[in-house]
């Protein structure tokens, strides 16, 4: 069939609101696109388990770190159920690793800054989970049909992890003033950073109109990040904490909250390589990769030897 | 050669675009195109399907119900992986 009509077909297919499937024929940007999204994200769960995992050995009680045990786990199993959905278009699971190693593939740049104090791990479940929450409930609407599954399943599990992060909020908040202050300051040092989250501004964001006509992305940078400070407003305010941002107010006109403006320079400057943990991230996934080598070279020595068994 | 020897498969039919193959069945059939033929005319004949994916039965590795246990068990008093685990006041709106 020619190329053109094969093109009409798959641009009725998405206006119609219907599922793209991996043997379905897709444009080679499509295909492309979705790889590098899906991959990023996949990238966005496995290193972001770096910054909590720092936390694990030291959760203040057993309650804190089986719930916080429990959430990196799940987090490894997201990056695996979003590397599983790009590889049906293609994409190589040894390839994508390797670019994330390399510094070539990017991830979310919220995983590049410290967590210094335990505070910080409310808020991330909080704000960062919360934020990838909005991200991702937007995504199960996604035109390709095994990222829309992918994400249905992420979201089901997601719910916990934000609220045991506003389950510490509430603890520290209500706490001794010393809590509090923690609190206050993880907050101060969340907030921003989770805003960027959503990507830059619609009118710079470089792949945005394509992803949108392909209905890959199905709202703006800008909507999501309004959606979000849009609700969680409310949850700062009953913790009696104050969001960092003096320009925070709610227009009566538009029922929507305004806020004041991004430190835009930083962003790019984190999604470059220049933020306080690029480095260090990086060298930690490839050290545990390098480190498990012997595990995979077991795993193939036991499976040989299981099959030798079998012939046997 | 009598299709008493005619291999079997497992059947997954993908009802529309947007959601996962499920199993609906089994069939024999001499290969896989014709499995799929097949699969076609038992379980498609009223619209059931957009896609088929057929697997010789042989090639599904299947957990031993006899190790039900040590596999399930274990997640069962990890009640702390459910969002209902963890208390979060009305005010602040869902979660
Ligand atoms: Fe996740
Ligand atoms: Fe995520
Ligand atoms: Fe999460």
């Amino acid at each position: 069939m020619e190329t053109t009509t094969l093109e009409h077909r798959f641009n009725q297919k998405i206006e119609r609101e219907e599922k793209i499937e991996p043997k379905d024929w897709m444009p080679d940007d499509y295909r492309k696109n979705n790889i590098r999204q899906i991959s990023q994200h996949a990238h966005s769960e496995i290193v972001g388990m770096l910054p909590e995992a720092n936390w694990i050995t030291r959760a203040p009680s057993l309650r804190r770190k089986v719930a916080l045990l429990a959430k990196v786990q799940d987090e490894a199993g997201h990056g695996l159920y979003l590397y599983s959905a790009a590889e049906t278009l293609g994409a190589g699971r040894d390839e994508m690793i390797d670019d994330l190693h390399s510094g070539k593939a990017k991830y979310s740049s919220i995983f590049n800054y410290p967590t210094t104090t335990w505070a910080d791990i409310g808020a991330i479940g909080w704000l960062v989970d919360g934020a990838a929450i909005t991200n991702q409930v937007a995504l199960c609407r996604t035109s390709y049909g095994p990222y829309a599954r992918a994400m249905v399943k992420i979201c089901k599990e997601e719910s916990f992890h934000q609220r045991q992060g506003y389950e510490i909020m509430c603890a520290m908040a209500f706490g001794t003033p010393e809590q509090k202050a923690m609190a206050q300051d993880a907050l101060n040092r969340w907030w921003w950073p989770s805003l960027m989250m959503f990507g830059p501004t619609d009118s710079d964001s470089v792949h945005s109109q394509k992803s949108m006509d392909w209905k890959i992305k199905r709202y703006s940078n800008d909507e999501l990040r309004q959606e979000f400070v849009d609700k969680t407003v409310a949850q700062a305010e009953y913790l009696g904490l104050t969001i960092p941002d003096p320009d925070l107010k709610y227009n009566e006109e538009t029922g929507h909250y305004t806020f004041g403006e991004i430190d835009w320079k930083e962003f790019y400057q984190v999604i470059s390589g220049n933020g306080p943990c690029n480095k260090e991230r990086i060298e930690a996934r490839r050290k545990a990769h390098e480190d498990g080598a012997w595990v995979r070279e077991a795993a193939n020595a036991f499976a040989q030897k299981r099959a030798n068994q079998q012939v046997a | 050669m009598s299709n008493q020897n005619w291999p079997l498969f497992e059947v997954f039919i993908r009802s529309k675009n947007g959601l996962s193959h499920k199993h609906v069945g089994s069939l024999h059939a001499a290969d896989a195109p014709m499995a799929i033929e097949n699969a076609r005319d038992v379980y498609c004949r009223r619209n059931e399907g957009v896609s088929i994916w057929v697997v010789p039965s042989t090639q599904i590795v299947a957990s031993d119900p006899e190790d039900a246990e040590a596999l399930y068990e274990p997640a069962k008093d990890k009640i702390y992986r459910h969002p209902t685990f963890y208390t979060v006041p009305d005010e602040v709106g869902h979660m």
